[in-house]
């Protein structure tokens, strides 16, 4: 970190001279590769509205960590994450419902736990930080969390996103090339599930969708290949979220959702490029 | 003895037995084809293999034996059961039976390659995904989301060649016409070069001319590498140019052969099949 602080000091800007911000940073410049390269098959796989659900339902995760007397909820609210996805998975495959349904379900009924539990005795009100994160919070043990999480998502590209391509196409096309769809299909929802779990302390539980979703949507609007699908989503992260947090700074707004603003105005600027190119 | 395979592990096509499975690797590939360019009697064997879904028997007790070489076409009416068997080929439907690749001899061999090509692909059509993308996915290890390197271009380019379709490897896959995803859609299932290639209703997209001349890239794939090719198909005019077995499936097989044999005296079954489905001129 001490190399990190050094070079900022370098910036000719008064952000600087603020550790929080330092932090705050090199957090978003490590979270913004996270959400623009997982975002990519998030979109692809049709599981924005899962993506979604996971965030809602860390509320109970929250929760179940609070009642079991943990005083950092992080490791219930990834186990919950992940029980959750597992849980819509073995289902969706059973169920006679669409999977929007089964996931539906699942969002609506952790939500509601979640509210239930930390509202007893009044005491949700403690707990409002979750909704909307604060990114400013994070402290240097938190962006070994963050280097961890983007390790992972880039060893679970490295090694299985061809798999992941293929089946997002079509599954009965990977079946016959001897993928095994349900174990890719389980991986990667673990895989959104911690990397949602982790960031919402710093994001919310209602923004942390749109940092997933926004930058690869915007890549979409003018990629034409995977290539560019990714460099282009992983730079709008990058650059929504660096702008985000320094605009945050400036005009004294909540940083969460000044990137989530700044992402969807590239959104719209890429959309109306694709409508040129069309 | 029901087989409770997880969709997606595509391994039901047991080389020695019910729990054998099957691998589509390149390396396999590479061991079937380089060192061995032919399947010497090769057969695929199937004993009793039924598929239920719920209580709903789909197929029931087929059995027959087919070898390498050979281009059998699979007939029958709609919701006769013809898709389902070839799913449960490829694995992505559990079974009941018995399912063996084998030499001459009975001996069970190494797992079969499987190169299917659906009915109809469905998929993302403004994904930004061109062919090379699709194609480089299944080729090797190297990631697609870093781009196709030069060799792998050159590799695929080599691919599309067999079907006559080179110039659409940078072209988006939503971009293409039915004719032209039917063609990225076979060299995806030749990549590699299967021992057994499965095709649901491969041309129901294209016009008479084009079928012909895909019938004819079958014919001479299946020249070149001695696969064995399972069509289905409604199209009996074409398929008795170009196939030499034929099994006619309603939930069972009603009979099955050379195709002259079994087409001998008219059978009964062959006036059930409709025209409008392209069933007879």
């Amino acid at each position: 970190m001490s190399v990190w602080y050094s070079l900022m000091e370098w910036l000719p800007f008064a952000f600087v001279r603020y550790d929080f911000m330092k932090n705050a940073l090199l957090a978003v410049i490590l979270l913004a590769p996270v959400f623009g390269l997982s975002g990519t098959m998030v979109i692809s796989n049709r599981m924005s509205y899962y993506s979604d659900a996971l965030g809602h339902s860390a509320l109970a995760g929250i929760a179940l960590g609070t009642l079991f007397g943990l005083r950092d909820p992080l490791a219930s609210m990834i186990a919950f994450g992940i029980l959750f996805g597992m849980g819509i998975s073995a289902v969706k495959s059973k169920a006679r419902s669409s999977t929007d349904t089964v996931i539906g379900v699942f969002s609506a009924s952790a939500v509601a736990l979640g509210i239930a539990l930390l509202s007893r005795r009044g005491g949700f009100a403690r707990y409002s930080n979750y909704l909307v994160g604060d990114i400013l919070a994070i402290r240097p043990a938190d962006i070994a969390i963050l280097v961890a999480v983007l390790l992972l998502v880039l060893l679970f590209w490295i090694f299985l996103f061809n798999r992941l391509l293929i089946l997002s196409v079509n599954a009965s096309l990977a079946i016959s090339k001897g993928i095994r769809i349900r174990l890719i299909e389980n991986l990667f929802m673990i895989l959104v599930a911690i990397l949602v779990t982790v960031s919402i302390k710093w994001i919310g539980t209602l923004l942390i969708n749109s940092l997933l979703i926004l930058p690869a949507a915007a890549s979409r609007n003018i990629a034409r290949n995977m290539r560019q699908y990714h460099v282009l989503s992983v730079t709008f992260s990058w650059i929504a979220a660096v702008a985000g947090l320094l605009i945050s700074f400036y005009l004294d707004t909540a940083a969460g959702s000044t990137i989530v603003l700044c992402s969807a105005l590239v959104f719209a600027v890429t959309y109306f490029i694709g409508q040129q190119k069309n | 003895m029901v087989k409770n395979y997880l969709i997606g592990s595509a391994k039901k096509l047991s080389a020695d037995s019910q729990e054998g499975r099957v691998q589509n690797t390149d390396e396999h590939h590479h061991q079937a084809h380089e060192a061995h360019p032919v399947h010497p009697g090769h057969q695929l064997q199937l004993e009793n293999v039924s598929v239920q879904r719920g209580r709903d028997v789909i197929i029931r007790d087929i059995s027959f034996t087919v070898s390498c070489g050979d281009i059998v076409a699979l007939i029958g009416p709609n919701g006769g059961g013809k898709s389902t068997l070839l799913k449960a080929l490829t694995g992505e439907w559990p079974y009941h039976g018995k399912i063996r690749f084998q030499d001459r001899d009975g001996k069970a061999l190494p797992r079969p390659c499987i190169g299917y090509m659906p009915q109809q692909l469905l998929f993302d059509r403004q994904a930004p995904l061109t062919v090379a993308d699709i194609l480089g996915a299944h080729h090797g290890r190297w990631p697609v989301f870093l781009g196709v390197r030069k060799k792998t271009r050159k590799s695929l380019t080599e691919s599309l060649k067999r079907v006559n379709a080179q110039h659409l490897l940078d072209r988006r896959l939503g971009d293409l016409s039915g004719g032209e995803l039917q063609r990225v859609t076979l060299a995806f299932a030749l990549n590699p070069v299967p021992d057994i290639l499965l095709l649901d209703e491969p041309v129901s997209a294209l016009d008479e001319t084009g079928k012909a001349l895909f019938y004819q890239l079958v014919k001479a794939l299946r020249d070149q590498y001695d696969m064995l090719t399972l069509i289905v198909s409604h199209d009996l005019d074409v398929i008795t140019a170009y196939a030499n077995r034929l099994i006619y499936l309603n939930k069972t097989v009603i009979t099955e052969g050379p195709i002259e044999t079994v087409m001998a005296g008219d059978p009964p079954w062959l006036k059930g099949m409709k025209p409008e489905t392209g069933g007879l001129s």
